[in-house]
């Protein structure tokens, strides 16, 4: 008859260890999400309102809402999202598909890795730099949304270049085969069978810059303006940048507020990703091999 | 489409290749392979994993341009010209039909996979494309099956159709040489031999190069076959003699007698 052996009853007391362990963990991990949900909605979710969403601040900024911050975010992640996916995926496209696989092009891959982990103030202080003072476009959303886009290039040329990566080569092989250019491949089997993936890696990326404070401080967001911007060389008030002011430099703000606006904050960047995620259950379900 | 004009003698050969060496990052694969193959034959080559087939069609058609590392020496002429002499080597590999050991249908609807190379060179009038679509996919065997689906996509057909597939899409490049890397190896046997029926009528149009590790495949196919090994040409020899005994080289023999490979 069979019958445990000491080294098994060993192995299946370890097993139990270690799963418990993993268990633990992840409930680590998601106990401070729960947590920071659970607490802007109790303690900002009084304060929604459609008046909050839609008015201009009152009174210093202790009360009234937050319209010029909400429509300056959009204007700065919208205007960022076309400043760095066109060059974003044209490099990735060069980089995945063109480049010869040699020392520069590995280099180069490395640069942009890199370029990923420049902390954001160091960005801010570039954009400063380049954009507002040589460029001239001032203290701008122009300026601030080219910062952003210039933080987010690498994470949008590697999302990319991976969507692209999942194209098998043997489809490529076939085209070239055939006599078709690289482009002429790209053009009719490798964008239509990655456009869905590099846009949902772009969203979610692009959807994180929403909330970045420092890049847009010194180069195009406003401590206060009564008024929505008209264009891209307008400056703007940002959520990000609104939150930190009226939790920090403003007195007397009514303690739902800074609540209410990191809740509306958090609501924008969870709707984008909500928006890639259902992307991705599309895209899954019309698997075309 | 024009056909380059070319002196009468070099005619008789659809390919010619002198001396040809291949290496991958300096590491080499094939060398010093001198063979003719005439137009309007079905060529076999035969030897066993690794000794240099597949990268020999691939320097027909030039794919070491698209291929890191991989260089290519000596001549190779097609239809009497150095393939290196095509300024512009998407023309020479429309004229080459291509087709891999796996199937690979694209990931398109299967009127697509069949239009592309005419829609690639700039066709677009619908009607001219159905009656191309048709008569490949009537020439590969495969339009019986699929008429009734032609949206369906092309890579979700079985291995069998999906080979047939490729072989109209190579046709449909109007191609003067047909190569077939492996073909039947995804395949099953019936299919392996209505495929084998279409390229003996494609002979009369089009010069055949038949990679094959079916040495059977070669014997029922080739009227001259070369045999590969590690990398040389051992030898090129008429397929009956090849298995009547009558190969140049014993290592020939104990190859299609089955002894090794």
């Amino acid at each position: 008859m069979f019958e445990a052996t000491a080294q098994n009853r060993r192995n299946l007391k370890v097993e139990g260890l270690f799963r418990l362990l993993f268990l633990w963990m992840t409930c680590m991990l998601i106990l401070p999400v729960a947590l920071i949900l659970g607490v802007l909605i109790v303690r900002g979710g009084p304060a929604i309102s459609w008046e909050f969403l839609f008015t201009q601040p009152l009174n210093n900024m202790t009360a009234g809402g937050i319209l010029p911050a909400l429509v300056g975010t959009v204007w700065l992640v919208v205007v960022a999202l076309i400043a760095s996916v066109p060059v974003g995926v044209a490099a990735a496209l060069y980089l995945s598909e063109y480049a010869p696989d040699n020392r520069l092009t590995r280099a180069i891959n490395l640069a942009i890795i890199n370029l990923a982990g420049v902390p954001s103030i160091v960005h801010a202080l570039f954009g400063l730099g380049a954009f507002v003072i040589f460029f001239r476009f001032g203290t701008s959303i122009l300026a601030a949304s080219l910062t952003l886009a210039v933080m987010t290039l690498p994470v949008v040329i590697v999302a990319t270049r991976e969507s692209l990566q999942t194209v098998p080569l043997a489809f490529r092989e076939a085209c070239w085969n055939m006599g078709a250019t690289r482009w002429q491949t790209i053009r009719k089997i490798v964008l239509p069978n990655s456009i869905s993936g590099i846009l949902t890696g772009v969203i979610l990326e692009v959807s994180r810059t929403s909330g970045e404070t420092a890049p847009i401080m010194f180069t195009g967001a406003a401590f206060f303006l009564p008024f929505l911007p008209q264009g891209v060389l307008d400056q703007t008030m940002a959520m990000s940048l609104h939150l930190f002011v009226i939790s920090t430099q403003v007195p007397d703000v009514p303690e739902h507020m800074p609540f209410g606006v990191a809740l509306v904050l958090i609501s924008m960047v969870l709707a984008m990703n909500g928006i890639s995620i259902a992307f991705r259950v599309y895209l899954r379900g019309r698997k075309k091999w | 489409m024009s056909v380059p004009v070319q002196a009468s003698e070099a005619a008789d050969y659809a390919i010619e290749v002198e001396d040809l060496a291949i290496r991958y990052h300096g590491k080499p694969a094939l060398s010093s392979v001198t063979l003719q193959v005439p137009s309007h034959e079905i060529f076999g080559i035969i030897g066993p994993a690794n000794s240099g087939k597949t990268s020999f069609l691939r320097a027909i058609n030039r794919m070491d341009l698209m291929t890191a590392g991989m260089e290519v020496s000596g001549s190779v002429r097609v239809e009497g010209r150095d393939v290196r002499s095509w300024r512009n080597p998407y023309a020479l590999r429309q004229r080459i039909g291509v087709v891999f050991p796996l199937p690979v249908g694209l990931p398109l609807s299967i009127y697509d996979n069949v239009a592309l190379s005419s829609r690639l060179r700039g066709t677009r009038k619908k009607a001219d494309l159905d009656v191309i679509v048709e008569r490949c996919l009537r020439r590969a065997a495969l339009w019986d099956e699929v008429k009734d689906r032609l949206d369906s996509l092309g890579s979700l057909l079985s291995g069998g159709q999906q080979q047939r597939l490729t072989i109209a899409r190579a046709l449909s490049q109007d191609p003067s040489i047909l190569l077939l890397d492996e073909f039947s190896i995804a395949v099953d046997p019936v299919t392996t031999m209505r495929i084998e029926e279409v390229l003996a009528e494609l002979k009369s149009e089009m010069t055949i190069v038949l990679v094959t590790n079916l040495v059977q495949q070669a014997r029922r196919l080739a009227s001259r076959t070369a045999f590969f090994l590690t990398g040389e040409l051992v030898e090129v020899t008429e397929t009956e003699t090849m298995f009547e005994g009558g190969a140049q080289d014993p290592r020939t023999t104990a190859y299609v007698e089955g002894k090794f490979g």
